[in-house]
């Protein structure tokens, strides 16, 4: 009681003199406070593999936002291999240098439940980003995945329209990645308030473009009149649409697909109608969103593992039509940036 | 297989087994699945085990000389991914293709002299190499994990080709196993080949050039890598080098090895390759017809091999004649 008395005296005090001495600049204390929470801090990126756009392009956005306010950003790179990103993890949170936030690109819903837990209580923030896990960690950042996998079924059944078979082809990730369950979950859903239209075959492409492929072309061959294919990402429904390609069903199967919005990778190949629709997601907004909670994480004072924050990234499926100069980032630009720097 | 061939199940050798199973596999799922039959479908499943076919091509003659590549995926991947990469940063077709081309063959004769001549085991040279030519080309050469192939470039337009419909790895698959026949059985180092794999020393002692040999399959294997790397991106228009981590040369390996091609050498041959691809071929598409989930699917693609290990383990029991050093 009496500190605070003694405090709230001193800050009277403060508050008096700071009216009564003559200011020649308004000081802002929020600079100041910000400055001192944030300075030096470290964040590090673990992501599945720093080889593909959505980790290129959150590295980038984390980076240039991280080092403006005077922070320290490292990435490692398991290279999909899940025990290299143990092995990272284990590593970065015995380290000197031990980071302040840890953002995780979780391979599946378990892998590195322990382990996040041994860095919250080591005192390091807990981020997941992209794929939920089983694991109460400080903040997830990333797709709904269910609703993400509505967005697609929603697609796929406009895509189709009312005069077609109705038949639609799905081809999964694999049974262990939070994000290819989930999305399969959203668009059951949907089909099941739409009991006319079918899915005719569920295969797994195991993320594999040449698997998606075969499985692809098994699927149109067994069944010539599906209207729309669901391929659950875009690093390997090029595979897909090679089947469809090989098929000569070009225009007349809607693919459908999802990814991070790069350019190469999703507009460029609704322009030339290689997909149909892509659900995208934002990704300078999800990077946006991860900054605004590190920020507010390294100034709380919390301990790691006080609070459980849901920020779901907001998705919508792009068609051609609906295609903008600025639907997509372009990671050959990010890249071209951040050499000339 | 002898002149009396099916009838005597004594005389069953592993290539027999698989052969069977291929076979009442391919009845059973041509009775069983609607569609499976259409020529287009027999198509499909042909070619869907090409690239893997091809890829097996290399591995079995390196294995028949008593050795394994363990670096075929990675240099099919990073070889053409750095092709890629370096189309796309402007460099001009034909120097591009030099340099990628050397250094493909760079990593067989590395790969070869390490073998052959400071002895070291063909499974950690392999081993070593695929690691090296993995982190260096994607920590080096290239920025991403998918490289794509630019608009209108003849390897797109490689992957259009169709003769009669048949997609052009098919013919590449027929073509590269007809010379790989040839090279086998018809020509002096082809014979060669079994010599040294069944018995080095003695290849040696009657003046086989063991050495120089052994450095050429390695080169030939990653030279067949290169052809598979550059099928896989045509119809794919882009390369995944993210193909490394996955299961693919291990399917590469399981071909030859449940074809009957024997992990010690000197035993199997091009048929051997085409049998082993053509039960994985006709299993992984009947199982997608039936809509297996892939785990599963794993699972009976493992259970049917160790099947067919076993049964080769009772009717061709190992004994002192059979068994060889250097037997894996």
């Amino acid at each position: 009681m009496k500190i605070i008395r003694t405090f709230m005296a001193a800050a009277a005090a403060l508050a008096v003199s700071a009216f009564v001495a003559p200011s020649f600049a308004a000081e802002d204390p929020g600079p100041g406070a910000y400055s001192q929470a944030l300075k030096g801090k470290r964040v590090m990126l673990v992501p599945m593999a720093m080889g593909f756009d959505l980790a290129q392009g959150w590295a980038h956005y984390l980076k240039t936002e991280v080092e403006a306010w005077g922070g320290v950003f490292e990435t490692r790179d398991p290279n999909w291999v899940v025990d290299a990103g143990a092995q990272a993890i284990t590593d970065a949170i015995s380290s000197d240098t031990r980071p302040d936030v840890l953002i995780i690109h979780s391979p599946d819903l378990n892998s590195y439940a322990k382990l996040m837990k041994k860095a919250q209580a080591a005192g390091t923030y807990v981020l997941l980003v992209d794929n939920p896990a089983n694991f109460p960690a400080d903040a997830f950042v990333g797709s709904d995945w269910d609703r993400l996998g509505q967005l697609e079924a929603e697609a796929a059944i406009k895509g189709c329209g009312p005069n077609s078979s109705k038949k639609i082809g799905l081809v999964q990730g694999d049974q262990a990645n939070s994000s290819s369950l989930y999305q399969y979950a959203g668009i059951m859903k949907v089909l099941d308030k739409n009991p006319d239209f079918k899915v005719v075959a569920k295969p797994d492409s195991n993320w594999d473009a040449t698997t998606s492929r075969n499985v692809t072309t098994t699927m149109l061959q067994q069944n010539p009149d599906i209207c729309a294919i669901i391929d659950f990402w875009d690093g390997d429904a090029t595979g897909a649409s090679a089947a469809i390609r090989d098929a000569k069903l070009e225009g007349k199967v809607f693919l459908v697909t999802t990814g991070g919005g790069e350019k190469t990778a999703d507009c460029d190949k609704l322009q030339d109608g290689t997909y149909g629709a892509v659900v995208m997601t934002d990704l300078a907004r999800q990077s946006g969103d991860m900054n605004a909670v590190i920020k507010f994480l390294l100034q709380s004072g919390q301990p790691a593992g006080t609070s459980h924050t849901y920020i779901y990234t907001l998705e919508k499926a792009t068609t051609k039509a609906d295609l903008k100069p600025d639907s997509c980032w372009d990671l050959k630009a990010l890249q071209a940036q951040a050499a000339a720097k | 297989m002898n002149a009396t061939g099916w009838l005597n199940w004594r005389s069953l050798n592993q290539e027999g087994i698989v052969f069977a199973i291929a076979v009442v596999l391919f009845i059973a799922a041509a009775i069983g699945l609607p569609g499976f039959i259409n020529s287009n479908n027999l198509v499909a499943i042909v070619r869907s085990v090409s690239v893997l076919g091809i890829l097996a091509l290399g591995m079995a003659v390196v294995i028949i000389g008593r050795g394994i590549d363990l670096s075929a995926v990675a240099i099919m991947a990073m070889s053409v991914a750095w092709y890629l990469q370096l189309l796309s940063s402007g460099m001009s077709d034909g120097l591009a293709f030099a340099y990628v081309l050397a250094g493909v063959l760079a990593i067989g004769l590395l790969n070869g002299i390490l073998v052959a001549y400071a002895e070291v085991p063909a499974i950690f040279v392999t081993l070593a190499t695929a690691s090296f030519v993995f982190g260096y080309v994607r920590s080096q050469l290239i920025t991403q994990d998918a490289v794509p192939v630019p608009p209108g470039h003849w390897v797109e337009l490689l992957g259009g080709l169709r003769f009669l419909d048949i997609p052009v790895e098919v013919f590449v698959f027929a073509g590269l196993a007809f010379a790989f026949f040839l090279f086998l059985r018809y020509t002096k180092w082809g014979r060669y080949v079994y010599f040294a794999g069944d018995n080095p020393v003695a290849a040696r002692n009657i003046g086989i050039p063991v050495r120089p040999m052994l450095v050429l399959r390695y080169v030939l294997s990653a030279l067949v890598s290169l052809i598979a790397g550059l099928l896989t991106a045509a119809s794919l228009h882009s390369i995944n080098t993210r193909i490394v981590n996955s299961t693919l040369l291990y399917d590469i390996v399981l071909v030859a090895v449940i074809g009957g091609i024997g992990l010690s050498g000197g035993r199997g041959g091009v048929r051997n390759v085409l049998v082993g691809a053509a039960l994985i071929g006709i299993l992984l598409n009947a199982m997608t017809i039936i809509d297996i989930p892939l785990l599963y699917q794993n699972l009976i693609k493992a259970a049917i091999l160790l099947a067919a290990i076993i049964v080769d383990g009772f009717i061709n029991p190992r004994d002192e004649q059979t068994a060889q050093q250097g037997d894996i």
